[in-house]
């Protein structure tokens, strides 16, 4: 069954993997997704990518968010796409945002992180593609 | 003999635990989607056995940090444990941040809770039957305990007693005196008090005041509601409180109260579904056809009064 956007809002779920403690950004995003209209499940910081994949399971969402500035997304993120295959969703688009060199960048998108947004994005712009990915997922 | 009716697929794994199965038609209830309606009506003799605990009170006093912590207990003493924390919903977008995931901690490998954030979505109305919906596909899902969390004082319109067996009203010291409790209209429905940081100055005064309150009796024919002191920094009270939640949920058995009260709260919930139902169609009437659109004309040229065209919508004595 389709959703129709205006009937049933999309679900993202917002989380920041990893040890780092600053989630300005990541709240900025949820508030800008939620203006437009996404209930956000907003995980908060130190997720591990076992809870980021539960947390995106039970609350059924059509689009995951991952902020992360610590530097250690070479490791956490194929690792949420890799348990989130093994749970057969990989139907469930990945995005990404923080400090994430370009060279990382591609990698992940090779990996299947939907898209990457580094600083100086605008919100216009993740909202957008957040739209994109969650109604043609959901 | 019958045969027992096929079940759905959907409601067969959820019975069978499947978890992303009971979160799809979570979903689905949520979207009011026909695609429930068959899996609900499926599943809806096998439930109505376990206690579903409400958890409200006002913003900030820490109810989402409890029910960590109470999940903590439950699971201490073997009990699964499926949670429902409804947010309101945005007026403006239609969006929402459902934080309340935020302070929960738990394994992440603990097939016994599941978590689900829920929006209130604005006005729609059917809130209450919708979680009703969701608190018992929880139940069919195998969990032995609900825990409904809710922001109460009228900031999300969710009528708690109409989906709980048992309501925890959770307070803090010094957030008003006891006038605040009686007016946000949280001392009526609360069957357990929670004083919550009680380790802050002022929690043994918080609880006289509700000791004393709750001995002038709430109505609740025979139930005096405990109040109880918990700290989840410094973690006290827990087991206390899951004693007094108990204690309502015996008193339920003894006391031959449990089967009004689900009579009360299923009459509650079809006169909501109906209310909805019914409500949609004559909006939906007023849009299409000719004679109701000349009537609303009239009521908007101020010639008819909108009472008298609810009249004729629907005939009856004029109250």
């Amino acid at each position: 069954m389709v959703r129709s956007p205006k009937e049933a809002p999309l679900r993202v779920l917002i989380a920041k993997p990893g040890l780092d403690g600053h989630d300005r950004g990541a709240k900025v995003v949820a508030r800008a997704l939620r203006d437009a209209g996404f209930e956000v499940i907003y995980a908060g910081l130190r997720q591990t990518p076992e809870e980021i994949v539960r947390a995106a399971l039970e609350e059924d969402v059509d689009l995951i968010g991952l902020s992360i500035l610590s530097g250690a997304h070479m490791a956490l993120f194929p690792r949420v796409l890799q348990l989130l295959k093994r749970e057969k969703a990989a139907d469930i688009p990945v995005f990404a945002g923080g400090i994430i060199p370009d060279e990382d960048a591609r990698r992940l998108k090779k990996a299947g992180i939907r898209a990457i947004f580094g600083p100086g994005t605008s919100l216009q712009e993740i909202v957008t593609t957040a739209q994109r990915l969650a109604r043609h997922a959901a | 003999m019958t045969r027992a009716p096929r079940l759905p697929p959907a409601a067969r794994a959820i019975l069978g635990g499947d978890r992303r199965a009971l979160a799809r038609v979570i979903s689905q209830v949520e979207d009011r989607d026909p695609a429930a309606v068959a899996v609900s009506r499926a599943l809806y003799p096998r439930t109505g056995k376990v206690p579903v605990i409400g958890i409200t009170g006002p913003l900030g006093v820490g109810k989402s940090s409890l029910i960590n912590l109470l999940v903590g207990r439950l699971r201490e003493l073997d009990l699964t444990v499926g949670i429902v924390a409804v947010d309101p919903t945005s007026p403006y977008s239609g969006g929402s941040v459902l934080g309340d995931r935020i302070r929960f901690e738990r394994r992440s490998d603990d097939a016994g809770v599941f978590f689900r954030s829920m929006a209130s979505r604005g006005e729609v109305g059917g809130l209450a039957a919708a979680t009703r919906e969701v608190c018992r596909l929880l139940e069919a899902g195998g969990f032995n305990v609900i825990l409904l969390e809710t922001v109460g004082s009228g900031q999300v319109d969710l009528a708690v007693r109409d989906v709980a067996t048992t309501s925890v009203v959770v307070l803090v010291p010094h957030l008003g005196d006891e006038v605040q409790t009686l007016k946000a209209g949280l001392f009526e429905i609360a069957d357990v008090f929670c004083v919550n940081k009680s380790d802050l100055p002022g929690a043994d005064h918080a609880r006289r005041d509700l000791v004393e309150l709750a001995g002038l009796g709430s109505g609740r024919a025979g139930w005096t509601p405990r109040v109880v002191l918990t700290s989840t920094t410094q973690p006290s009270g827990i087991a206390e409180l899951w004693e007094a939640i108990e204690a309502h949920e015996r008193f339920l058995d003894s006391s031959g109260g449990r089967s009004a009260e689900e009579r009360r709260r299923l009459t509650a919930e079809i006169v909501e579904l109906a209310r909805e139902r019914v409500g949609r169609q004559f909006a939906e009437r007023l849009e299409r056809e000719p004679e109701l659109r000349r009537l609303l004309e009239e009521v908007v040229a101020r010639r008819v009064d909108p009472r008298t065209a609810a009249d004729r919508l629907v005939p009856g004595p004029a109250r």
